[in-house]
């Protein structure tokens, strides 16, 4: 069995999310997240130590390819129902290409169904400037970002790596954390996928083994020579 | 009938990039094999005049256009309302878009917007007794599936690099301006510029023909008990200036300055190929120092010629993997490649 762990983009969303509560006195993590309740059991002792937020969990089945559409929309609902939650200044934090995946589609539906229109996807630099203003790095096309400046929250940033080191473990912040970890795990709402409208007719992992020639018994000089050849070819 | 829209952006200097000719090449090789469907294009930046007669002798039967200066800006709130409002225009049943940062932005939620769906990473379309199927990637690479979808509008971001692009020429063509009004409150948000390496510092070059991968052996203890990360700075960089190759790097490499270990200075996560980084599509693909299986191979998996260089000679990421391997010290062989292009170039 597959550990169960937060993607690392998801991860990066976590410890950025944290990092900026942390440094935004009066701010508060809330940590949404959706899988088979026994499995966000196991994500929860990965992540649980490394910083502090409320879970939101919501109990789904084990699929291999659910739409991003229908994850997007329980997000959303949780989200939404979350108790004083003040969305006009609410940062919602993500993996560019989490939830459903690597489809980097749910992000942005869980905004449109928000109604967060500051959207930001690829995300590896947040920072907050002094009146409360948001400028921030997206990955765009040839190793190159992209810098935008937003008047402020409501916003969503859907994370890549960032710049952030993994949290160290601390037993105090698991602690403070399995106060709200294990009621929100036994209260998760259950939620079906029903994939409607879309069928697969296949589905299956590329084949690309190949005929590997090992090359032993050449000087440097000589495999110089050839990869300079096959280069220029 | 499926309408059929090929939804682009313009680029600042409002012609037409690439992955916009491959998705119109894809949109129209489905047209031709859907019978009864139109096709349509729509483009969206400041102004598209120059863009749609670049394309004008291409199958379509309509163009739409979103102008104006408040659609120079890659920016979420005027991209979805530019999308949106040309969706609405055109009435597309099923939209054919690049997957360019700009668009991967919006779409999905465009296709909320619009009450259909979307369906990214997607490769291939074809149509066969009037249903459209997709091929299309799952979990970064690592899956393909054809699937279909009942839902309308669909849209089908294509994978940039993995479709020709269409050849059609130029004319002249008539395009139907769709008019956007964007509130102030969408304009929350400002581009203000791109931050990139100095053009002598930028690694990254997805048109190059080569793909150079480093790997962590790069910094590690050499055949003389020491490290040498310096030289290895000077080998690598020389062969990229003197083959404009583009680099690649294995996730270990780039997270090594996060461990307090030596680093080659010019690598960020930019750089990163495989499960957590980038798919990039190359020609040819030379790997060094590099070690890692299923998460690292990921990001080969649209480089066609591939060799390796490593002193492993079963070394599980190389061996099935590469079409060549050889067991060789990679600092030996690539100091050797140096020399060699010094003495005749590219």
């Amino acid at each position: 069995m597959l550990p169960a762990i937060l993607d690392p983009w998801a991860g990066h969303a976590l410890f950025e999310a944290a990092n900026l509560a942390k440094n935004q006195p009066g701010s508060k993590v809330w940590l949404v997240s959706l899988g088979p309740k026994a499995k966000l059991q196991q994500v929860m002792m990965t992540v649980a130590q490394k910083v502090p937020f409320d879970l939101v969990a919501l109990d789904s089945p084990a699929n291999g390819f659910t739409d991003a559409t229908e994850t997007a929309a329980a997000l959303a609902e949780a989200i939404a129902a979350i108790p004083g939650l003040d969305k006009t200044r609410l940062l919602l934090f993500g993996g560019w290409e989490s939830a459903s995946r690597g489809a980097g589609a749910t992000m942005q539906i869980v905004g449109e169904r928000l109604g967060i229109t500051e959207q930001f996807q690829g995300v590896d630099e947040l920072k907050v400037t002094a009146d409360g203003s948001l400028e921030i790095l997206e990955r765009v096309e040839g190793g190159k970002h992209q810098v935008s400046k937003c008047a402020g929250a409501p916003a969503l940033l859907g994370w890549a790596t960032g710049n952030l080191p993994d949290p160290k473990n601390n037993p105090q912040v698991g602690m403070a954390n399995m106060r709200t970890v294990m009621p929100a795990l036994q209260k998760a709402k259950p939620v079906k996928f029903i994939g409607e409208g879309l069928s697969f007719a296949s589905v299956a992992l590329p084949k690309q083994m190949r005929e590997t020639q090992v090359v032993k018994d050449k000087s440097p000089d000589d495999i110089a020579k050839e990869i300079v050849e096959w280069i220029k070819n | 009938m499926e309408t059929i829209l090929v939804l682009d952006h313009t680029e600042n200097d409002g012609s037409l990039a690439r992955s916009a000719r491959e998705a119109l090449h894809t949109a129209a090789t489905l047209h031709k094999s859907l019978a009864g469907s139109q096709i349509v294009i729509g483009l969206a930046g400041e102004n598209v005049q120059a863009a749609a007669n670049s394309i004008a002798a291409c199958p379509a039967t309509k163009y739409f256009g979103v102008t104006g200066a408040d659609f120079i800006q890659a920016r979420y709130a005027t991209d979805a309302a530019a999308a949106e409002a040309i969706c609405k225009a055109a009435q597309a049943t099923i939209v054919v878009a690049p997957a360019t940062s700009r668009w991967m932005r919006v779409l999905p939620g465009v296709a909320q917007r619009l009450g259909g769906r979307a369906d990214t990473h997607v490769t291939g379309v074809a149509a066969a007794d009037g249903k459209i199927s997709v091929n299309r990637w799952y979990y970064r690479q690592r899956m393909e599936s054809t699937q279909n979808r009942t839902q309308r509008p669909w849209i089908l971001a294509i994978d940039p690099g993995s479709q020709t692009a269409c050849e059609c020429g130029a004319g002249t063509a008539s395009v139907e301006i769709v008019a956007v009004t964007i509130p102030e409150a969408a304009k929350r948000t400002t581009v203000v510029g791109v931050r990139e390496p100095k053009a002598d510092a930028q690694t990254i070059r997805p048109d190059a023909q080569l793909l150079f991968v480093i790997g962590a052996g790069w910094t590690k203890k050499q055949a003389d008990g020491q490290t040498h990360v310096p030289e290895a700075a000077k080998i690598i960089l020389e062969f990229l200036h003197k083959t404009r190759a583009s680099l690649g790097s294995s996730k270990s490499l780039v997270d090594l300055g996060g461990e307090g270990q030596a680093v080659l200075p010019f690598l960020s996560h930019l750089n990163q190929i495989g499960q957590t980084g980038a798919t990039p599509r190359h020609p040819k693909g030379l790997s060094t120092c590099c070690h890692g299986e299923e998460p690292h191979t990921v990001g080969w998996r649209f480089v066609n010629e591939r060799r390796a260089i490593s002193l492993d000679p079963n070394c599980c990421w190389a061996r099935g993997k590469a079409d060549v391997l050889y067991v060789a010290d990679a600092f030996s062989v690539m100091k050797k490649v140096n020399e060699l292009l010094v003495a005749d170039p590219i």
